[in-house]
């Protein structure tokens, strides 16, 4: 009861929250909605017994995520209204069409065979030694090429925003405004 | 009592809403957070599928989605302030270069 409960409640939020993110004009108001989003996302983690994802989600998107776009942000012009283009409804209608055609493609094989469980769940383990467990056992390798491919993001993200880092643009504008300012005067 | 479709359902429409995100923003920034949308969607489904069929392959592979997410920011955030050093703007047109 309680549960159908909070699957409505949560389910009806998080639509609402990505619809804002969608369709609002300020970056400010997207980005807000989008972490309130992540937030309610990771309710229906909890519900599903995930319990260590849940967790992951909140950190992980809510925490660094989102953070990470808090500070990008801080380069960009962000209180300007956002543009947007506004496309037929024949693009809707089309990549609709595809995207419910490669659903079919992907599913009905699957359909058509049975599905099992490949690694049955454990009976009275707690989720997150489960996940343990599955995680440095079945997935190893995996996991390291994760770990290997955040490595090579986070370099990749120092290297790429570190860029032309002396130079201030702020300060290359007061100088040219003195500049500007001198010329007037003379 | 809450279906294995319900949570279908609803990672279904999580997608569409990123998919319109994706389809009408021009703001490569909003773009990117339409993105998040279609992932977190996936996500939802992936954790939905392993609790109602008993198997935790559908977690782990909402994990390294998360992983592969927060890879994908660091890289594109860098990506997006290169280019708006080099342009000054984060319109999607701006990117059309090559048009004869």
């Amino acid at each position: 009861m309680y549960e159908t409960i909070a699957f409505y409640l949560f389910a009806f939020l998080t639509i609402a929250m990505f619809w804002i993110t969608v369709t609002t004009n300020n970056a400010l108001y997207a980005m807000s909605s989008l972490a309130a989003g992540m937030i309610f996302i990771s309710a229906f983690f909890f519900l599903l017994d995930a319990d260590f994802l849940g967790a992951v989600q909140i950190v992980v998107y809510s925490g660094a995520v989102m953070a990470i776009y808090a500070f990008g942000m801080m380069f960009f012009d962000t209180l300007n209204e956002v543009k947007e283009r506004n496309p037929k409804k024949v693009v809707f209608v089309l990549s609709g069409l595809i995207a419910l055609m490669l659903v079919v493609i992907f599913v009905s094989p699957i359909i058509s065979s049975k599905v099992q469980a490949l690694y049955p769940m454990v009976e009275g383990v707690s989720n997150p030694k489960e996940v343990g467990i599955v995680l440095f056992t079945k997935y190893l390798v995996p996991f390291e090429l994760a770990a290997v491919m955040l490595l090579v993001a986070m370099i990749a993200g120092i290297i790429l925003a570190g860029k032309k880092m002396e130079k201030s643009e702020t300060e290359t504008e007061q100088e040219e405004e003195v500049v500007f300012e001198k010329g007037v005067e003379q | 009592m809450v279906t294995l479709n319900d949570y279908l359902i609803l990672s279904a429409i999580l997608f569409s809403i990123g998919l319109i995100g994706v389809l009408r923003r021009k703001n490569l920034l909003l773009l990117f957070f339409a993105t998040e949308i279609m992932l977190n969607a996936v996500n939802v489904a992936f954790a939905a599928i392993s609790k109602f069929y008993g198997d935790l392959s559908g977690q782990m592979f909402a994990f390294f989605i998360i992983a592969i997410a927060a890879s994908e920011v660091a890289v594109g955030l860098g990506l997006l302030i290169v280019w708006y050093k080099k342009k000054g703007t984060l319109d999607l047109d701006s990117l059309a270069t090559m048009k004869g």
